[in-house]
């Protein structure tokens, strides 16, 4: 461990505000590279579905 | 050599059948090298002797560069595959890299902002290193744009794979921008020839975030991959029992 204190480790010797803002839009971005394709797919599939159940009722 | 693999990737259903296998591993490889890497390099990597704590921004800031810059060349050899092999899938692949690849260098030049304020002293500079990433990102920006623009699925399958192809210059010059001209930005973190620069316990976690990068990357693209080729299959009859299956599930 190079903190000895969680306080310290949130300060980052005087650097927090860079590295945590850093990170914070990297996790942000990467979140939403993750899940956007995964709900593009549950919406095609709900179209999908919408679809195949009108051209299924006469 | 056997080269079966390679004209089976041009079935469309194989692609989806065997990527289907393929992408809960990566998925779960992806998110758990990143969250080792991340609390290892935020919370146990030593300081920098000179920079202090403000250089734990490496452990995103270099995975997101490499990673911009392996993705083109990504674009560059999908687009050659497409072209010479009138491959299909090779355009499914350019189209949903691209994003991707794009996110990557944002990421890259805004991890970079942050770091070169504290450390230079200033958020950009109009160094080698910098301007070449961001004619990258123009460059992603260029194969996107193109490649929502031709209505014509084929044609613009072969202006993108055009484009990425002459893209690629710029992929040399953002590797030696360090070495060519004097530049603010410090040399190349992973060499392959040579030992690298920095002590193990700061060099490890960066190599656990790199490997994070890269397989979080191949994850999200073969996600992205299977619903393009889901959509442009739609019509064909292995298409529409995967949808029929996959409703049916859901219900």
């Amino acid at each position: 461990m190079s903190f000895s204190t969680f306080a310290e480790f949130l300060a980052m010797g005087h650097h927090g505000l860079y590295v945590w803002s850093a990170y914070g839009i990297t996790a942000v971005v990467l979140v939403l590279n993750a899940v956007l394709p995964v709900l593009a797919r549950r919406r095609y599939l709900q179209d999908e579905a919408r679809r195949l159940r009108r051209e299924n009722t006469p | 050599m056997n080269w079966t693999w390679f004209h089976k990737l041009g079935s469309p259903k194989w692609f989806y059948e065997i990527s289907g296998c393929w992408l809960p591993g990566l998925a779960w490889a992806a998110g758990l090298l990143i969250v080792v890497g991340t609390v290892w390099g935020l919370a146990f990597a030593p300081p920098d002797y000179q920079q202090g704590n403000s250089f734990r921004i490496i452990y995103i800031h270099v995975p997101a560069a490499i990673l911009a810059q392996s993705i083109y060349v990504m674009l560059a050899v999908a687009g050659l595959v497409g072209l010479v092999w009138k491959m299909k899938l090779a355009d499914v692949a350019l189209q949903q890299a691209a994003p991707i690849g794009a996110w990557m260098t944002f990421i890259a030049l805004l991890t970079g902002a942050v770091w070169g304020r504290p450390t230079w002293g200033a958020w950009w500079v109009w160094d080698a290193r910098l301007t070449s990433m961001l004619i990258l990102l123009f460059l992603y920006f260029g194969v996107i744009a193109l490649g929502q623009a031709i209505g014509n699925r084929d044609s613009s399958a072969k202006a993108c794979a055009v484009l990425a192809l002459v893209g690629v210059i710029n992929i040399p010059i953002i590797k030696y921008s360090v070495e060519w001209w004097n530049t603010l930005h410090q040399p190349a973190t992973f060499k392959i020839t040579e030992k690298p620069a920095m002590p193990m316990e700061m060099w490890l976690p960066l190599l656990v975030m790199v490997l994070g990068f890269y397989c979080f990357f191949a994850a999200v693209l073969l996600a992205r991959m299977r619903l393009e080729v889901l959509r442009r299959e739609a019509r064909s009859s292995w298409a529409k029992a995967e949808v029929k299956a996959r409703v049916e599930a859901s219900r």
